[in-house]
């Protein structure tokens, strides 16, 4: 039963980590999900802080409001300061993430709530943590409601919303031409994706989750011509991803975590091998026709 | 020179915009007329694409504002069509040449719903004028430039909008596609549309449009094209470029202009690689 909740588990949050990534990968966002990843670690530092519980509720509320401040600081540093997005992304999540350490170091010393279970996470542990009834009935792990409860929230953003995502997506300018607030719908997309970051965090910890966001979405890019297969795929890879790597781990006697994340790259190689085999029989390569009329002036 | 439509389709008025402080249009004042081809041209850096996005509400300007059909933006925007630079837009996406169309017919309002079955046949409409509908379910990734180019203009017919703004539409694209372009808007412009399209190039700038902005920062000059084209006005707007004022000097002494763009492409076509 353990087992079949680990995977459950971290199916569930590789499924949503690829629905997600997904966006992100075509947003040119790939980068934006990693430092929110680990950016969110002072917000759920503060969140306890506050609370002074390990409740998921205001640790998940937390997370969220810091994702949001990152892609704000991002964009602000962007823009107002003129940086690269390389540099800004590269300021903005270190020097948050590094807050969270100090925050944790010197303020929650004694509780159960420490960097290496921040960073690498223990999935190992989801089957210990069940949401009880009062006669004490365990209706499974609590981490599985959680994550679940996410998953469906992106489910029905994505079908609800999906003309608006892919349209700000595809075309920024566009969609701002025909009325659509583009503002919002990155707003609405980075919230998602910090609750999903800080929802992973239980399992696979704040490194191992861009695996997930990145790879099984990459892989799933490589192989589809068209966004829905993309979307159906990177589920796909992230259900292989989370099964092969718990038996992986079980194979090695290593991390689960450490284990989903190099399955994904293998994952991640197989389909770049595959589409490289495939292209050369299909034998459509894209014609491009650069050729400039005005050479007059 | 600056003349004044009545009626106009779009009004700028005293329009200062910048970036980072730099100003990139400087207290530009013109009017255009409906029912016209109309092209923006200026060199390179001349504010050209700059003043489409302010006409757009894409970025806010410094000072001045821009009135279509007399009235905001906002409140005509669905009478409007926008057509972005083709660069601007990632090709790899992974989407088919009929998903690109058919955000012509996304609105505020049906935005979460799903599309008309009125809605679809405007987008085959759409295709089928602008030549792509056998390439209705290819990747985007798969067309060349000229068709690309295509499916953009594709997406705009399919807005069913009154004023087109197109930025660029003839960089990059095949003769063929060029043609087509030219034919497809000049049949927009007999049913009444207003096209405004930036430009960069002064030689066809002439044969293709009627009325022409003449841009530099300032605005130079707006007016129909007969007016435009002169050499003080070229020679306002094109500075210190000289070889190419006294190229187009030369060529209005002779009367020879607008010189074919066939006639030039032959003459060009020895592939000598001089200048002219």
């Amino acid at each position: 039963m353990a087992a079949l909740y680990i995977i459950l588990t971290a199916s569930v949050i590789a499924i949503s980590c690829g629905l997600l990534g997904s966006f992100l990968i075509l947003r040119k966002m790939a980068l934006v999900g990693d430092a929110i990843s680990h950016a969110v670690l002072p917000g759920i530092v503060l969140a306890f802080l506050i609370s002074g519980s390990r409740d998921n509720i205001p640790m998940l509320i937390g997370a969220a409001v810091l994702g949001v401040i990152t892609t704000l600081i991002i964009e602000m540093l962007q823009k107002k300061a003129g940086m690269q997005e390389d540099a800004s992304i590269g300021i903005t999540f270190t020097w948050l993430f590094a807050l969270g350490v100090i925050l944790i170091t010197s303020y929650t010393g004694q509780v159960d709530l420490d960097q290496e279970c921040v960073l690498y996470g223990e999935i190992a542990y989801v089957p210990l943590d069940t949401f009880n009834l009062s006669n004490g009935l365990s209706l499974g792990p609590r981490a599985l409601w959680i994550s679940g409860s996410v998953l469906l929230l992106i489910i029905a953003f994505i079908l609800k919303g999906y003309k608006g995502l892919v349209l700000t997506t595809f075309n920024k300018d566009y969609a701002a031409s025909i009325g659509i607030s583009t503002a919002f719908w990155q707003l609405a997309f980075m919230s998602l994706v910090s609750l999903t970051t800080v929802v992973s965090f239980e399992s696979v910890g704040a490194i191992l989750v861009v695996a997930l966001l990145v790879a099984p979405p990459a892989a799933a890019y490589l192989l589809s011509q068209n966004l829905k297969k993309m979307l159906w795929l990177s589920t796909l890879f992230g259900i292989l991803t989370a099964v092969g790597g718990y038996y992986l781990a079980l194979v090695l006697d290593g991390s689960i975590a450490g284990a989903m994340a190099t399955f994904a790259g293998v994952l991640f190689a197989g389909a770049w091998g595959w589409s490289k085999l495939t292209s050369k029989h299909s034998g459509t390569i894209p014609v491009t026709d650069k050729k400039n009329i005005s050479t007059f002036f | 020179m600056d003349i004044r439509p009545d009626c106009p389709a779009i009004e700028v008025h005293n329009l200062t915009a910048s970036y980072n402080r730099k100003p990139v249009l400087w207290d530009v004042d013109f009017a255009l007329p409906q029912g016209k081809l109309v092209g923006i041209v200026g060199p390179n850096g001349s504010g050209k694409t700059t003043l489409l996005r302010n006409m757009m509400g894409l970025m806010k300007p410094d000072s001045g504002y821009v009135n279509l059909f007399g009235k905001s933006l906002d409140e005509v925007r669905e009478k409007v069509s926008y057509v972005p630079q083709r660069e601007t837009v990632d090709w790899d996406f992974p989407a088919s040449v009929m998903d690109v169309v058919e955000m012509g017919r996304y609105r505020k309002g049906n935005l979460f719903k799903r599309l008309s079955k009125q809605d679809k046949i405007l987008c085959t409409e759409a295709l089928e004028k602008v030549g792509l509908l056998d390439l209705a379910k290819r990747q985007i990734s798969q067309l060349s430039g000229g068709q690309q180019q295509r499916v953009f203009l594709a997406r705009s017919l399919a807005q069913q909008a009154d004023l087109y703004l197109m930025d660029e539409p003839f960089v990059g694209v095949d003769a063929a596609t060029e043609e087509s372009i030219l034919a497809l808007l000049t049949q927009m412009k007999s049913e009444g549309k207003t096209v405004v399209i930036v430009h960069h190039d002064l030689q066809t700038a002439y044969e293709y449009f009627d009325w022409i902005v003449l841009l530099n920062t300032r605005l130079v000059a707006s007016g129909e094209k007969e007016k435009v084209f002169t050499p003080q006005l070229l020679q306002e707007a094109y500075g210190g470029r000289l070889t190419v004022l006294s190229r187009i000097g030369d060529l209005m002494a002779k009367q020879d202009f607008p010189l074919r763009e066939k006639e030039f492409k032959e003459a060009k076509g020895t592939g000598d690689g001089k200048t002219y």
